[in-house]
């Protein structure tokens, strides 16, 4: 990897660079919590100044920006009795500044679900390149475990990765794209100051970390444990409202509808994420579900996260977010979830 | 200002342009792209379900078009939806198809009102299929019950086609009472074939009814096989290939050899949605088709 160090303005000068001619998505302070914390979304933004690099986490992951919460699979037009397809492919440029490791991992466990292997998808892909990739360290956020996971730093996936040295960023390129992005930039060499103070920001996030989960055993218990007691007790609060795989940076099921415009001269089938967790997930004509109940629900969403996924790419799917966690008004955080799986284990 | 990033367009990359084949599982393609086809005859069967033949209209695609005893389609009705149909005829008719479709909602519904000459949408094949070359040189039971033999034909017709490749073949048929049979102007032309042993059952007879009366375990009780050469594909709702694979057992099949097609609920076919998520695995991927002791370890599988 090549790793640069460049001055705060001319990080400012770069993102009013891309912004003369791109969309750039940052991370923008939408107001205040109940609890007075800022909160914070990925949104467009018009100005670097809009940007605010130093925010904790988001409540909604950037995954909308790749996978959007509604998306036009294809339209139809109809005439006579005929009709035929059109199908078109978001193929914008757009940069994304500010994701931090997690999110970027999200990115890659995304990659290899929808971007590889079987059946890849050209409206995933679409947009994965055709965005611009700014990552940034930081420290802990409240909850979060990406530690456990192995997502609190990143390697790839990226254009770009900044480390806050004070008066300026170490920057490490992880794509041609972003070693162009700087040409012209006073951006310079790394000299062995320069690694010392890296290292030593790594060393102040990493002990950071207060909250620790053991996820080796995990897609072994989730078998030896499937019908644990444990599912009841978290199952039985979950209110089935689908906000959890919503927020999550690697949720990616989705259902099809279609409809048709008014005139009956067109038609479009969209994709629209859904949740595991919502009711109908699973029904099938004639009204029969797979999953009726919402334990069933709640344990097929950490099945997947820690067990299926595991099977197919070994690695979880889960990246330690705790948006989940966050957002859940039930208070289910996959934390104390997964504690709880273990407790149950040893007793 | 010289621009920072060019747009990647992705319908101009090399593998987008070959033509569209969903054999091709790596390949990135349009993968919502229909096969436009066009309905060229519907067959009433019953109260509930009907037969379409369908053709998919371009002559190279409908060539191109090839698939495996047991695999399925996404059928589109542009402006209603889009559905999981099991492919209900020989392979070798590639792209003239049959799909067997019972009246249970929105989709089939409109479809059920549909007339020759209307156009759908097809993507396909998706799916695992039933291993038709490894059981060359056994016997073969072939039982299905109710809308089970829709996804059944496929399998028959190839058996047929190559009838000398396999040992004894039995095709064991049952349904809830017989004007719920499918097919039924098929079974003589079945049962005249050289040593095709067909039986149909119904649980609950009307009076012209001359067959066996009973659940298809029943006409399990008869059969002269050695279970050690044996495969069987079992098609149906799962309370019925539950206990059919159960008795099967009892003989001695080994459960390896037995294969069954789940039915979930399906929104895109190819491991993406997440719907038909069964156990750890995809319903669309890693089934329809599966050999039992597989289904016996798949979490909520039954
Ligand atoms: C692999 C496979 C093969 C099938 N083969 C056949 C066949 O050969 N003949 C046949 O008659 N039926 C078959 N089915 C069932 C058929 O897909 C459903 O009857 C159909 O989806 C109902 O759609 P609908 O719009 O009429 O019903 P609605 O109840 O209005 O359904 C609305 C939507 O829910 C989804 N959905 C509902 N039920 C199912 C289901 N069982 N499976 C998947 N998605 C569902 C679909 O997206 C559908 O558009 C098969 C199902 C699967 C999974
Ligand atoms: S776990 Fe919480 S956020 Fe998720 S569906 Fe249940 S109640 Fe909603
Ligand atoms: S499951 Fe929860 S903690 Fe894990 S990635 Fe998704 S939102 Fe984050
Ligand atoms: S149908 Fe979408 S994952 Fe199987």
């Amino acid at each position: 990897m090549l790793f640069r160090t460049l001055a705060k303005p001319d990080f400012k000068a770069l993102v009013e660079r891309i912004l003369a001619s791109t969309e750039v998505i940052g991370p923008k302070r939408v107001g205040t919590d109940r609890h007075g914390r800022p909160i914070h979304h990925y949104l467009p933004v018009e100005s670097f100044d809009e940007i605010d690099l130093d925010y904790e986490t988001t409540e909604f992951s950037a995954k909308t920006y790749f996978l959007p919460y509604k998306e036009n699979l294809c339209s139809y037009r109809f005439q006579d009795d005929d009709w035929r397809q059109e199908i078109r492919y978001r193929i914008q440029p757009r940069a994304i500044i500010g994701l931090h490791a997690c999110d970027i991992h999200a990115l890659i466990k995304l990659d290899k679900a929808l971007a590889r292997d079987f059946f890849p998808s050209p409206y995933y892909i679409s947009r994965r390149k055709n965005t611009f990739v700014v990552g940034i360290d930081h420290d802990p956020c409240e909850g979060g475990f990406c530690r456990s996971l192995g997502t609190d730093t990143a390697t790839h996936g990226f254009d770009l990765f900044l480390t806050d040295l004070g008066e300026r960023y170490f920057v490490a390129i992880g794509s041609d794209r972003g070693f162009r992005a700087l040409s012209g930039l006073p951006a310079a060499e790394i000299t062995e100051q320069d690694t010392e103070d890296y290292l030593r920001v790594r060393k102040r996030i990493a002990a950071g970390f207060k909250t620790e989960i053991n996820v080796q055993n995990l897609p072994n218990l989730l078998d030896i444990e499937f019908e644990s007691p444990v599912w009841e007790k978290w199952g039985g609060k979950c209110l089935s409202c689908g906000s959890c795989a919503m927020v999550c940076p690697t949720c990616y099921c989705y259902g099809v509808s279609e409809r048709v415009s008014m005139d009956f001269a067109s038609g479009a089938k969209t994709k629209q994420l859904y949740s595991c967790n919502l009711i109908d997930f699973a029904v099938v004509a004639g009204g029969h579900n797979f999953r009726p109940n919402r334990q069933t629900r709640l344990k097929y969403r950490y099945y997947h996260q820690h067990r299926g996924f595991m099977e197919a790419y070994d690695e979880p799917k889960c990246v330690g977010c705790n948006r989940c966690g966050r957002t859940c008004l039930a208070g289910i955080n996959p934390v104390e979830v997964i504690r709880d799986l273990q407790a149950e284990d040893e007793t | 200002m010289k621009q920072l990033f060019y747009p990647f367009d992705i319908s101009l990359e090399s593998e987008m342009k070959e033509p569209l084949d969903f054999n091709r599982r790596s390949r990135t393609k349009d993968v919502d792209r229909v096969f436009r086809a066009e309905i060229t005859n519907v067959i009433r069967l019953t109260e509930m379900e009907k037969l379409f033949q369908v053709r998919i209209m371009d002559d190279a695609e409908r060539q191109r078009f090839t698939f495996l005893p047991g695999q399925f389609l996404m059928l589109e009705l542009p402006g209603y939806g889009e559905i999981p149909i099991s492919i209900s005829s020989a392979p070798t008719n590639k792209g003239f198809l049959e799909l067997c479709i019972r009246r249970a909602g929105t989709v089939t519904g409109a479809l059920h009102k549909a007339r020759r000459g209307a156009r759908v949408g097809l993507r396909g094949p998706f799916g695992t299929h039933f291993p038709m070359e490894k059981m060359k040189g056994n016997n073969v039971l072939l039982i299905a019950g109710g809308l089970g033999l829709a996804p059944l034909r496929a399998p028959i017709f190839h058996v047929i086609q190559n009838r000398s490749d396999y040992r004894n073949v039995h095709i064991f048929y049952g349904t809830g009472s017989p004007e719920q049979l499918l097919f039924d102007y098929q079974y003589d032309e079945w049962r005249r074939i050289d040593d095709i042993e067909m039986e149909v059952i119904v649980e609950r007879p009307d009076p012209n009814w001359k067959g066996p009366v009973g659940l298809i375990t029943k006409l399990l009780d008869h059969v002269e096989i050695n279970p050690r050469e044996t495969y069987a594909i079992v098609c149906g709702p799962p309370i019925m290939f539950k206990f059919v694979c159960a008795r099967l057992s009892d003989l001695g099949v080994p459960m390896q050899r037995m294969f069954v097609s789940l039915e979930r609920r399906m929104h895109c076919g190819m491991g993406k949605c997440c719907r038909c998520n069964v156990g750890s695995t995809f319903t669309c991927m890693d089934g329809p088709v599966f050999d039992y002791w597989s289904v016996m370890n798949l979490k909520e599988a039954i």
